[in-house]
């Protein structure tokens, strides 16, 4: 089980969150659905909540589709991924370009408590998966600083890109904390959609 | 039931923009029409359970899909569908193909538990059992999108 590493998870996605600005749509689930509305708040940014498990990358390629002028990043977790790793097989057989999935992987079902997903132990090779499944650009990172460094230029490879984190458990101050209920979120989404298009 | 043709055609008339699909032998041969449609297009997924958030990401972004499969898959995606229709309150309709519907002698669960799980979803549905039913779809759909509600027309089939 993954509880040691150099990648703290909030310090992961605070350089998602600072590189996904602008007209960019941001998907995220389950822990970083917790995690992502205390570091930034904006209308854009759609926190799934309550989703059902592996939904996040479908839904954010739904909104890629709708929406072929902007990028989308899909955030998910591994437990979440492992429910339908055939997802990856849909993104790229859609056609899709503009869609980033990021990956943080910690081998565990966080937000029940903590307990180990089926490959836990086993070190899946994700961004390997991505690459057989088809996606054109992928890359994987243990370490934050070379993530840190290196994010802007993996975010700007041809699309669909897949970037695998091996990251902490998330501090459980974020876990308690809850996401902005659903309905104001559907609506403020629909409306910067509709003001932006 | 409808031809590839016929089907691409109603779909198109209704303003659908995206199909998102897992075929059964029923529904397979649309593929065809709907793949070549210049009017709409054909999403395939590799599991029921992508094609409801699919949708509902369709829909947010200001399109407007329509999900299709056969009753195992509607079994397969429930806690999706459940999300979709009922968290997120998205008015998505489907297309539900039922599988061994009009063979009579058939105990074919896949026929038997479609009713009662539409049922017990409260969903507002329209059976296609026969040809002359074929313009029920177009007017279901219609109803369902004034009302602002998921809907669901379930396509009677024959054996597989």
């Amino acid at each position: 089980m993954p509880t040691l590493n150099n990648m703290p998870v909030v310090d992961a996605l605070q350089v998602v969150a600072d590189l996904c600005c602008g007209n960019q749509l941001v998907v995220t689930n389950q822990g970083s659905a917790r995690i992502w509305p205390k570091l930034r708040r904006r209308s854009l940014d759609f926190h799934y909540n309550p989703s059902t498990m592996s939904g996040a990358i479908p839904l954010a390629l739904g909104l890629a589709l709708a929406q072929p002028q902007r990028e989308v990043v899909a955030v998910s977790g591994d437990g979440s991924l492992l429910m339908s790793l055939g997802s990856l097989v849909t993104v790229v057989g859609s056609g899709v370009t503009n869609l980033t999935i990021v990956l943080l992987d910690n081998g565990l079902y966080e937000v029940t408590g903590g307990q180990e997903t089926p490959a836990a132990r086993s070190a899946v090779d994700y961004a390997g998966l991505a690459r057989a499944a088809g996606f054109p650009s992928t890359a994987e990172f243990r370490d934050f600083a070379n993530w840190q460094t290196q994010a802007a230029d993996v975010l700007a490879l041809p699309g669909p890109r897949f970037v695998h984190l091996t990251v902490s458990t998330a501090p459980p101050d974020y876990l308690t904390s809850s996401t902005p209920p659903l309905a104001e979120q559907l609506a403020g989404l629909q409306h910067a959609l509709s003001m932006e298009d | 039931m409808f031809t590839g043709p016929e089907i691409e055609s109603v779909f198109a008339e209704l303003g659908i923009t995206h199909v998102v699909w897992i075929p059964d032998t029923a529904i397979g041969p649309w593929e065809s029409a709907l793949a070549g449609s210049s009017r709409l297009r054909l999403i395939r997924v590799c599991r029921e359970g992508e094609a409801w958030p699919l949708a509902a990401g369709l829909h947010l972004g200001g399109q407007t899909p329509l999900v299709v499969m056969q009753t195992t898959g509607l079994f397969e995606s429930g806690d999706a569908l459940r999300n979709v229709l009922f968290d997120l309150k998205l008015p998505i309709y489907s297309l539900i193909g039922v599988r061994n519907w009009l063979v009579p002698q058939s105990r074919d669960t896949a026929k038997l538990f479609s009713e009662p799980i539409l049922n017990a979803w409260g969903l507002d549905c329209q059976w296609i059992a026969d040809p002359a039913d074929k313009p029920k779809l177009a007017e279901h759909y219609r109803r369902c999108r004034a009302a602002g509600i998921p809907g669901v027309a379930l396509m009677a089939e024959g054996a597989p």
